[in-house]
């Protein structure tokens, strides 16, 4: 017998259904225990996360009031939260999490390929947490090295956390990232090879494309933090000098001869400006489904769209050194960087453009997946031309160390992802757990967050230009701010505690929901996607019951002219409804 | 970091191809009727699915090694560079690693031709010379320790443990998959056409390190 994929093996023959609690919840290899395992994990480290920012918000908008926060702990707070929210969070979330949901589901599959590399995957991503976690606890605590961990504070005496800290971090991103390599092979391999039948590439759901490629993106680009990681944990443990440079510390020679930082950084940003993506382009996938499906329209623009995350996806890997204009570079080099970095906003544009004119003239509900939806447009294109302004090296050298840098990544790294997560949550809940979440919650949910990450970051871009150094625990000598920063400042952090809050709406109606919610229709959005198709609602082991789907149709049928409802499942054959745009009346 | 970005841009370019077939002068929003028989994946049907993880997985470790070797670019044209002479050792390692790579090449073609005999002494052949090439390599550690070759010496040093050190991890995970495909061949619990498919694999992915074994051992002594 030569080797059959798990989609292709009959149901019966290969998917003995788990039995034992163990089997199906904890050791499973079903992709969806394991989409939901990953989503748990992450957000609870995210709330970690979280708590760490409002830690931080509480020294600046207050500063000294509280004895717990020492300069010595902030720059902890600042370090975990931005590693824990970009890479354990958002990475993890949007391809281990809905990855790992979605793509089975939505390409038509019984798993993915490998599930039990699949199940490794998940195991690994926790120990990585683990090891994260436990460097809270470690003598001298957690790195305090900045999430970026530069070379040679990264480990020099004087940082936070050089001791214990900054080993434990180097040992978890490099965990991490065999983690992440075991669940990428596998969502490559199975958007490739998985597919059911008539579920041609070009017919995919743009949430599996946005997932496929950021996948791809992260099997590339991780290498390099692998790279930088272990060169830093040779030169931490074993006294090489890849990074470090001679230098003297407090008087002590520790006998590091002419490393380059730069090195780091070049490796870091290599690694780091993909990422963006990595986290970007899952969610611009998810937010096209969310906004086809809740404004009842086929999504503008399709082919155009797939190759907008293409071209982004390139063009990811060339743009790196604009992180590093402060650290100095040949003026060629910026002006390279700078093109590249203003090219990048052409496909987004058309992005942009393309999920405006899917709203134009659809008939839109605003129920809470499409309100996150949309909410994620305003947030988006708000971080996204702030980021125009930073890719031009003389702007962004008097900008870079102040508050509108961290306004800008917050609003286009931090929000709006965050606004797609809980929009894809919202939309997929049904699908996940059977249940139904209360709509009006929900929409306050929306609201409160929408408008409360306004409060916190639009405000941050003043004080930016202002002159508000970022990074720093205190003023200091900064006399050339005005009074009223300070006032600023902690209107922002009221903003920030109110915002994290809030989220105990979203934990409160999703636990309410799961206790006692009304059940849900298998297809309560009347979306035209594979998962919303499943003979099982939710769906079981193995997705399909006997037979595996079969695609006749791309997943923007939406209002097609002379059908009697407004969506035409992808598997509804091309006799039984119109075949396409071009039968219909537009034509 | 030149070198990594060719490597990527080669990778992406050769993805891009693919895709541009795939996708090009397609009318996604055109339903057609779709037979439950039709042969379908775009790369040949799901036989071809652990070929396609293999190379999706030597992507990942072209791109790996590639940065390394930007990193080693970069560093040295630094002031403090001195080239480490490399122990002749390395030359029998790198011979062994080429017959472990023929070795495996030579089963490969008697499983492929049916040829069962092959299996076993070809895949011990290649168990051991694959092993003495790892050995070979912990030996040439050890002269360089004892030569007071240490790794602090030099980042030149630094960069020849870590790339031998990275090299010999990956080739050891490799043994991982042999050592599984070899125990199924021994007790004779092994189907033919599954066993092939490791086999031709794990060739695959033997030819591959050897591959970069040989770019960096090429690197290593001109520099």
């Amino acid at each position: 017998m030569s080797y059959v994929a798990i989609a292709d093996r009959d149901h019966e023959q290969e998917h003995h259904d788990p039995q034992t609690f163990l089997t199906k919840y904890i050791w499973s290899q079903d992709h969806k225990v394991i989409a939901v395992q990953y989503g748990i994990t992450a957000i609870f480290v995210g709330l970690i996360a979280l708590g760490l920012s409002a830690m931080m918000r509480l020294q600046l908008g207050f500063p000294n009031q509280f004895s717990f926060i020492n300069p010595e702990n902030y720059y902890q707070f600042i370090t975990m939260h931005g590693m824990i929210m970009v890479i354990y969070l958002l990475t993890a979330l949007f391809l281990g999490g809905f990855g790992n949901y979605l793509i089975p589901l939505q390409c038509g599959s019984r798993d993915m390929v490998f599930p039990y590399l699949n199940m490794l995957s998940y195991w690994v991503y926790l120990l990585s947490v683990i090891i994260l976690i436990i460097s809270f606890f470690v003598p001298g605590g957690s790195t305090g090295a900045g999430w970026t961990l530069y070379p040679p504070q990264a480990i020099m005496q004087g940082t936070p956390g050089t001791d214990w800290g900054i080993l434990l971090m180097l040992a978890s991103l490099a965990v991490f990232i065999v983690a992440f390599t075991m669940g990428g092979l596998n969502y490559v391999t199975t958007v490739l090879q998985a597919r059911c039948q008539g579920m041609t590439l070009m017919r995919m759901p743009l949430s599996v494309w946005g997932i496929f490629i950021a996948t791809i993106l992260g099997l590339l680009a991780f290498p390099a933090l692998l790279v930088s990681a272990i060169m830093m944990l040779f030169d931490k443990t074993l006294m090489t000098s890849f990074f470090m440079p001679a230098i003297s510390s407090m008087g002590v020679d520790p006998g590091y001869t002419g490393g380059s930082p730069i090195l780091f950084q070049h490796l870091f940003w290599f690694f780091g400006h993909p990422e963006v993506y990595i986290v970007a382009l899952p969610a611009f996938g998810i937010v096209s489904d969310l906004l086809s499906t809740h404004a009842r329209k086929n999504i503008f623009g399709y082919r155009m769209m797939v190759w907008a995350i293409v071209a982004i996806g390139g063009l990811s890997f060339i743009v790196w050194a604009h992180h590093m204009y402060v650290s100095g570079m040949n003026p060629y080099f910026g002006f390279f960087f700078a093109t590249t970095t203003l090219i990048i906003a052409v496909p987004t544009a058309i992005k942009v453009y393309n999920w405006v004119l899917t709203l134009w003239q659809g008939n839109i509900h605003l129920r809470v997946p499409m309100l996150f939806a949309i909410g994620f447009i305003f947030t988006f294109i708000h971080g996204g031309l702030t980021g125009l302004f930073l890719g031009n090296v003389t702007i962004d050298l008097p900008l870079s160390d102040t508050y509108f840098v961290v306004a800008h990544f917050h609003m286009v790294m931090g929000v709006s992802p965050v606004l797609v997560v809980f929009g894809a949550i919202y939309h997929w809940w049904p699908k996940i757990t059977g249940k139904m979440y209360n709509e009006t919650l929900g929409k306050w949910h929306f609201w409160m967050t929408f408008l409360g990450t306004y409060a916190i970051y639009l405000p941050m871009h003043y004080l930016g230009f202002a002159g508000v150094p970022r990074r720093y625990f205190a003023m200091g000598n900064t006399e050339f701010l005005p009074d009223s920063a300070q006032d600023l400042n902690a209107a922002i952090t009221i903003s920030a505690l109110f915002v994290a809050l809030t989220q105990i709406l979203f934990f409160v109606n999703m636990i309410w929901s799961l206790w006692k919610g009304p059940k849900s229709d298998p297809n309560p959005w009347d979306a035209t996607t594979l998962e919303w198709q499943t003979p099982d609602h939710p769906p079981k082991h193995g997705n399909w019951g006997h037979e595996l789907p079969v695609v006749h149709r791309w997943a923007y049928d939406y209002s097609v002219p002379g059908y009697e409802e407004d969506f035409i499942p992808q598997n509804v054959p091309a006799d039984k409804a119109p075949a396409g745009r071009d039968h219909g009346e537009d034509h | 970091m030149e070198i990594g970005l060719i490597t990527l841009a080669v990778i992406l370019a050769t993805l891009l191809g693919w895709l541009l077939k795939q996708s090009f002068n397609t009318q996604p929003w055109i339903a057609e009727q779709v037979s439950a028989t039709a042969h379908h994946g775009p790369l040949g049907g799901s036989s071809n699915t652990r070929l396609i993880a293999l190379m999706a997985l030597m992507a990942v470790v072209t791109s790996f090694f590639a940065l390394i070797l930007s990193a080693y670019a970069l560093r040295m044209e630094l002031g403090d560079w001195v080239p480490m002479t490399e122990p002749q050792l390395l030359w029998t390692n790198t011979v062994m690693l080429i017959f472990a790579s023929l070795a495996l090449q030579w089963t490969r073609n008697g499983a492929v031709k049916g040829q069962a005999s092959r299996l076993k002494p070809g895949l011990i052949a290649t168990g051991v010379l694959t092993a003495g090439f790892i050995i070979g390599q912990l030996i040439a550690w050890q002269q360089l320790q004892a030569g007071g070759q240490l790794i602090t010496n030099n980042p030149s040093n630094a960069f020849f443990y870590f790339l031998t050190g990275a090299h010999a991890v990956h080739i050891i995970g490799g043994m991982y998959v042999w050592a599984r495909a070899t125990a199924r061949v021994m007790l004779g619990t092994a189907e033919g056409g599954t066993i092939r498919r490791s086999i031709e694999l794990c060739t695959i992915y033997w030819h591959f390190l050897l591959l970069v074994w040989l770019i960096l051992f090429g690197l290593l002594l001109s520099t």
